[in-house]
């Protein structure tokens, strides 16, 4: 953990399951990747009457997910989906997660292989206050949501809103939408978002018909082609 | 035939605290259980275990389906004169991970076995000799209509849940997508939804150790002085190599000689090593409790057994049922291996089920589900797991 701290509210907060929820037609079947705790999907499910799943890779938070009575799969996002068949999620949720993943796009292309929709909630690394910390400190950004010192943070990339934009125009998706997010509220249009926003969700739609191959996990093409 | 179980017997815990094997008789002329062969059985005696105190509801019942050479003892003591406790001791009984201070367990011996059920070493009521190879070929799903008769007996309709590891696990599956209306919940533990051909290979060579017995005499062996131990010890010996680990092996024993430091130089010695004499021993000791004809008939029932073969696919299987489940494997598993079970994880999601799943890293391999020190792991997921269901329930 780190002394110096840039204060930005918590991504993981209410708050941002709120904005997550208000995106979500009541009565889907959703899968949450990276679902901590589950507390997401089990308001999906008590209040919206959602069918939902939840992804998580950490024991405590697993088991907490089963009490709350939410079916879990524990497993690695950076070893892939496998367990899940192919079209099997009207939206999947990826909150905070995707810049701790080995290979975001590879990752994201999964994702719509089995879900038709993503939520995907991204930090945003070129806000205002971790760019003054680069600049004037000369330091790895650390702020109060993601408080890590470099050699010890769970968050592999550092990415922008700008960035993110790019990622996906090379997947097999596209963005529906963009919502900064500013302070509690994710806004729909704001002037110098990629400024002010600390983080941003993205609406994705998947952009290409589900072939018969990706049926396959990655992991599994890798063996089919090697056969 | 059925009894008001809670008014006749709630526990069969006596009052000293022990428990007792009990027996019930089902398919009794004119109603013989059909086999899925096609063929008939009956009477058949089934022996139970039963911890804990039904519910006035009756809503509480856990059934315990016990791999194959399990029995109903799956926890307590007989007498005070029992050496070892039933089976999962560390993991049933008053305040354990499956706690009979608010479940009621039943466990019954599987048909086909050797110890209180109906089996090859059975009386054939129609010769009044044992069934030896004459006993009917038996099914998976033959053993599960057993179990489902039995709680029709004690008067139970619904289960909270039902659990079971290894070829317990089978009968879970095949309990689940035959009689969805009567399980809450299914825990399947280092199971699968078939045996692979490795596992069928091993199967193989244990059946051939029993056959190649000069004492087995084609299963007609009983009344004889002396039983074919030979061979089951074989096939015993065959079969608990694929319950460890390379890893639990090397651990356990490594290299070590069973006497002294040195290199005997004699090849007439079978115990050379530890692990040789591990391995004997587990095989005599089998010997005393285990029927090689109930071991045969068994292992082929677990060959038979694919959910996916029998119900068009493993997904078709699962669209009719209405269960959570609870999945769990363990890395170091080779006899049923982690990819089987996210087949069945895979299936039930893909049929929108309620499925949890967890593989659990062990160093013991298929056995880890029954060894003391991994019961902890296990009971923290199942414990929640049971307690979840039973509320949601209520």
């Amino acid at each position: 953990m780190c002394a110096k701290r840039i204060h930005l509210p918590d991504p993981r907060s209410a708050v941002t399951n709120d904005i997550i929820i208000d995106k979500i037609t009541p009565g889907s079947r959703v899968v949450d990747l990276g679902c901590g705790d589950a507390t997401l999907v089990a308001r999906l499910r008590d209040d919206h009457g959602c069918d939902v799943f939840g992804v998580e890779l950490d024991d405590d938070a697993f088991i907490k997910g089963i009490e709350k009575g939410v079916p879990m799969l524990q497993t690695d996002l950076n070893s892939g989906l496998a367990e899940l068949p192919s079209q099997s999620f009207d939206f999947a949720i990826l909150s905070q997660t995707l810049q701790q993943i080995d290979r975001p796009l590879d990752l994201l292309n999964e994702i719509f292989r089995v879900a038709k929709r993503a939520l995907v909630v991204v930090p945003n690394f070129a806000h205002w206050r971790i760019r003054l910390q680069v600049a004037l400190r000369g330091r790895a950004p650390v702020t109060d949501h993601l408080p890590y010192e470099w050699y010890e943070s769970p968050n592999v990339h550092f990415l922008s809103l700008v960035d993110f934009r790019e990622l996906a125009s090379q997947g097999n998706f596209r963005v529906l939408r963009e919502l900064p997010i500013i302070g509690d509220r994710a806004v729909k249009k704001a002037y110098f978002a990629n400024l002010r926003a600390h983080s941003a969700l993205y609406v994705l739609e998947r952009s290409a018909p589900v072939l018969p191959q990706d049926e396959l996990s990655p992991q599994e093409k890798t063996v089919a082609a090697s056969v | 035939m059925s009894t008001d179980f809670a008014e006749t017997d709630s526990s069969s815990s006596s009052p000293d605290g022990f428990v007792e094997r009990q027996s019930a008789t089902l398919f009794a002329p004119p109603s013989p259980l059909v086999l899925e062969s096609g063929e008939t059985l009956g009477p058949i005696t089934v022996a139970y275990q039963t911890y804990g105190t039904l519910s006035p509801r009756k809503d509480n019942v856990i059934y315990i389906c016990h791999a194959l050479t399990g029995d109903a003892h799956v926890a307590g003591r007989h007498n005070e004169k029992e050496r070892k406790p039933g089976w999962w001791n560390g993991f049933i009984g008053p305040g354990k991970a499956i706690d009979t201070n608010r479940y009621f367990v039943v466990c019954s011996n599987i048909l086909g076995g050797c110890q209180g059920t109906t089996g090859p070493s059975s009386e054939n009521p129609q010769t009044g000799k044992p069934y030896g190879p004459d006993f009917p070929f038996i099914t998976i799903r033959d053993i599960v209509n057993v179990h489902n008769a039995l709680l029709d007996h004690l008067g139970i309709e619904n289960v909270l849940a039902v659990v079971g590891g290894s070829l317990g696990g089978m009968q879970v599956l095949e309990w689940v997508v035959n009689r969805p209306e009567r399980v809450g919940a299914a825990i399947v533990l280092a199971s699968g939804p078939k045996l692979n051909a490795q596992g069928i290979a091993f199967n193989a060579v244990g059946r051939r150790a029993i056959y190649s017995d000069p004492l087995f005499q084609d299963g007609w062996y009983y009344g004889e002085e002396e039983k074919p131990h030979f061979g089951l010890a074989l096939a015993r010996m065959v079969a608990h190599i694929t319950y460890l680990s390379e890893q639990s092996i090397e651990l356990k024993f490594g290299r070590k000689l069973q006497n002294g430091d040195e290199f005997g130089f004699d090849l007439k010695s079978e115990t050379e090593f530890q692990i040789e004499s591990y391995l004997h021993y587990q095989g005599n000791r089998f010997v005393e409790r285990f029927d090689a004809n109930s071991y045969l008939t068994l292992t082929r029932a677990m060959d038979y057994f694919d959910l996916g073969e029998a119900y068009g696919s493993i997904a078709d299987a699962f669209s009719r049922v209405q269960s959570r489940f609870l999945v769990i494997s363990y890395d170091t598993d080779w006899l049923y291996p982690t990819p089987q079970s996210k087949e069945i994880v895979r299936a039930l999601v893909d049929a929108k089920r309620h499925v949890t799943f967890k593989e659990l890293k062990s160093a013991y391999g298929h056995d880890a589900f029954l060894i003391d020190q991994e019961l902890p792991k296990l009971g923290s997921l199942v414990s929640p797991f049971l307690a979840r269901t039973y509320s949601d329930r209520q």
